[in-house]
């Protein structure tokens, strides 16, 4: 029996002299000591020692949450001869000294009962080794914008198999909307399409678009994912993306790619670049769909991979590993009323702006305004539309807004020379390499003038959109007669986030985003082993930051594809057959679908590998055929014994 | 307020520039130079919010201000400035587009005795030379 003093956060508070003295004299105690620091290297060597000396079968550490130290002091017991299974944390901090700290006394007597708990608890401990779980050694990556490439060739590049899936029919993501990138300048696709035509012909890719994560089953090291890939209505394989069929096409609907700022054939390739270079037919634009009647492409494509019978197919792959990066959308204008609810053709969002101002845009780079097509000479940048917004919006910080703002202007300035941005700020949030000195460049060469405050309204008058506005450094109310204004919208995590959660068994936080282990120490995982996150399906983030993220999520795939096999806790559910009548109670309780009936012996079984020992079943279990391993209940009636004493 | 490009850019704006060599658009509104002013228990505006009113375009009112014939040159907010703007040479391109067009010098001669009396030596020669 050890008593960690873990500094003055646990000795404090509690009188740990007094604990060991209670304890030494408890049934079945060799010796209690005590030390300042426990997990030190010096403290780990006590127990080991004292271990050896009284030839213990079993330890207590009365210490900090297991959560901090549980398995370094089990492989401490291990190291000396006792099996870790039967090494048992009391937790005197999180549950004691911190809670207790106005009480000494009271806290030192709490402590000397979980010991006490933890002593009888151990008592019953089995002598367990862990569950021991093949892997298989091939990744799904859910999102093939920059994120999700950069951790598929991450992945692929170290020899494993990758099969990366996106449901729009091109890869590319968001990135490929950008016309350039801050704090650079670079032009987006010139750093993109190196990645996208990687990523197109990796031989340990397997490059499924549009195509959809339907269902997934499994644990870590094991997954078996089903996915639907939708039809496209042209044969690839036949397919040479020569275009015809897009030029001769008579239908004309809004680009999404282009954010309905040019319209699309119904048989299209979104963009030039675009990775697979091959068609696909939207059937709700299209006049055979629609009307019965058409079929220019199928006549005038000169291989025949027109195929309007084509019919969605489920796929089944097999998976050790899985990365979640599903991006992000923007927060719609037409939820703005005070900008207009998306009505004034004039008020666009930032990803329009990008479109805009790009060489393969609907103006092929020239700042044209939607409305009527002319350069606008005064144009308002209008940051925190939607984020930092907790009564109409969203709470948080959409992080890239200031910088890409920014950006805006700049470019906006470098292609209309004699015309003014204004940018409507609340602070400047330009924390990253290179980025306050591009902002500060913005203002001080570039002449765009920021002013402090939020925009009230923004209305259509004749042929300009007016801005009242205020500039909280002067103190005075601002108007703008602008010519184009530029909202940008909050971040949200891309549609269809919180039900891909579901399907993953994992979690997501309110607005979307997948929720990370530990927002500091464990940033890249998920709450689900084997799962993983990159990118803005975490939260906003730039592509500096998203890159590293998909580096770092690619790092844990092949930590994990590295080890022989994996292990998992044997402290999990167990049935005794002979009592269990197969009433499937257990089935129910269980949340991680550990649980299922043997029909034809008709009795419950356990999935060790699925199970996390939450103990759910045991307690629902109505003749206790379903015991915890080493949580039975003879131990757990031991322990509140002790408790109450 | 009414903000355009041919008010913040404007003719005033520009001359400002000329006169002073400063590019009061690098000011970031930080307010170092306020806090460290030992004149503003006097002052309408304060020395950053003059900065603005030029960022802004406003001139006419920053020429409006008592702070521009308050700041006493000493040069403390320029030492401190973190964006390298001279604020008394701003200041200065104030007076003097007040000065510029004439007539609005001290008349020794027209001073009341008690004042030319009691006024220290050294108030009557910067009085004179700031509104020489």
């Amino acid at each position: 029996m050890f008593v960690c003093w873990c500094g003055l956060n646990i000795g404090g508070v509690v009188d740990v002299p007094r604990v060991v003295e209670e304890i030494s004299g408890c049934p079945g105690v060799a010796r209690a000591v005590d030390y300042r620091y426990m997990c030190s290297d010096p403290g780990q060597q006590l127990i080991r020692d004292i271990i050896r000396e009284e030839r213990l079968d079993s330890v207590v550490i009365a210490a900090c949450s297991p959560g901090m130290h549980e398995s370094t002091f089990q492989s401490v017991a291990e190291s000396a001869g006792v099996n870790p299974y039967r090494c048992e944390i009391a937790n005197i901090r999180e549950q004691c000294s911190w809670p207790h700290q106005n009480e000494p006394l009271e806290a030192t007597r709490k402590a000397v009962e979980l010991i006490r708990a933890a002593v009888e608890k151990v008592r019953g401990d089995e002598a367990l080794s862990a569950l021991s779980i093949p892997v298989t050694r091939r990744a799904l990556v859910i999102g093939a914008g920059i994120a999700g490439m950069q951790a598929a060739l991450d992945i692929a590049d170290a020899g494993h198999e990758v099969v990366l899936v996106d449901r729009l029919p091109h890869i590319g993501g968001h990135m490929a909307q950008l016309s350039e990138t801050f704090p650079t300048l670079d032009c987006s696709q010139c750093i993109l399409t190196p990645k996208t035509s990687e990523v197109g012909r990796h031989p340990g890719i397997r490059l499924l678009t549009s195509s959809e994560v339907e269902s997934v089953s499994g644990y870590v090291g094991n997954f078996t994912v089903k996915i639907r890939r939708r039809a496209t209505y042209v044969n690839w394989d036949l397919c040479t993306g020569c275009g015809l069929c897009t030029e001769k096409c008579p239908s004309r609907t809004p680009s999404a790619f282009e954010r309905g700022l040019a319209e699309e054939p119904a048989i299209s390739i979104a963009f030039p670049q675009a990775v697979p270079h091959k068609p696909v037919i939207r059937p709700e634009a299209c006049r055979h769909f629609t009307k019965g009647k058409c079929g220019v492409c199928e006549k005038v494509c000169p291989v025949g991979a027109i195929d309007f019978g084509q019919q969605d197919s489920l796929i089944e792959e097999k998976v050790g590993a899985i990365v979640v990066a599903t991006g992000y959308d923007l927060h719609p204008k037409a939820k703005v009323g005070e900008y207009g609810y998306g009505v004034y053709p004039d008020v666009i969002d930032g990803l329009e702006f990008e479109r805009l101002n790009s060489a393969s845009g609907p103006t092929q780079g020239q700042i044209r305004r939607p409305s009527d097509g002319k350069v606008p000479k005064e144009v308002v940048f209008i940051q925190c539309v939607g984020s930092r917004d907790q009564e109409n919006g969203y709470p948080y910080c959409s992080k890239i807004c200031c910088m890409y703002t920014a950006k805006h202007a700049r470019l906006y300035k470098h292609k209309v020379p004699d015309g003014q941005p204004y940018v409507f700020y609340m602070d400047i949030r330009a924390g990253g390499k290179g980025y306050e000195e591009f902002v500060q460049h913005a203002t001080e060469e570039e002449g765009v003038l920021y002013l402090r405050g939020r925009v009230a309204r923004v209305f259509q008058d004749g042929e300009h959109v007016v801005v009242f506005g205020v500039d909280t450094l002067s103190g005075k109310k601002v108007e703008i007669r602008a010519d184009m204004v530029v909202l940008a919208t909050a971040i949200v995590p891309a549609s269809g986030a919180k039900e891909l959660a579901r399907v993953l068994k994992t979690a997501t936080d309110e607005y979307g985003f997948f929720s990370e282990a530990h927002p500091k120490l464990r940033p890249v995982e998920s709450l689900t082993r084997g799962i993983y996150i990159a990118g803005c399906a975490q939260a906003p983030k730039d592509i500096p930051d998203t890159v590293t993220q998909a580096g770092s999520s690619a790092a844990k795939v092949l930590t994990l594809f590295s080890a022989p096999r994996l292990s998992h806790s044997p402290t999990v559910a167990a049935v005794d057959e002979e009592i269990c009548t197969g009433c499937g109670i257990c089935v129910e309780a269980c949340a991680y679908e550990a649980r299922a009936l043997d029909t034809r012996r008709h009795v419950a079984v356990v999935n060790d590998v699925l199970c996390e020992g939450c103990g759910a079943c045991a307690v629902a279990c109505p003749n206790g055929a379903t015991r915890q391993r080493n949580m039975a209940r003879s131990q757990a009636m031991a322990m509140i014994d002790a408790v109450m004493g | 307020m009414r903000l355009a490009r041919d008010v913040v850019r404007g003719e005033e704006e520009r001359k400002l520039r000329d006169i002073s060599g400063e590019e009061v658009r690098s000011c970031y509104q930080c307010g170092k130079c306020s806090a460290g002013c030992a004149m503003t228990s006097m002052m309408d505006l304060l020395p950053h919010q003059v900065i603005r009113l030029v960022q802004l375009g406003q001139v006419e009112e920053a020429l409006a201000s008592r702070t521009i014939w308050l700041c006493a040159s000493c040069l403390a907010c320029s030492a401190r400035c973190p964006r390298g703007v001279s604020l008394p040479n701003v200041m200065e391109s104030l007076r003097v587009t007040m000065l510029r067009p004439g007539g609005r010098h001290i008349d020794p001669a027209r001073l009341p005795a008690d004042v030319l009396e009691n006024a220290p030596e050294q108030a009557l020669v910067a009085g004179l030379r700031k509104y020489s």
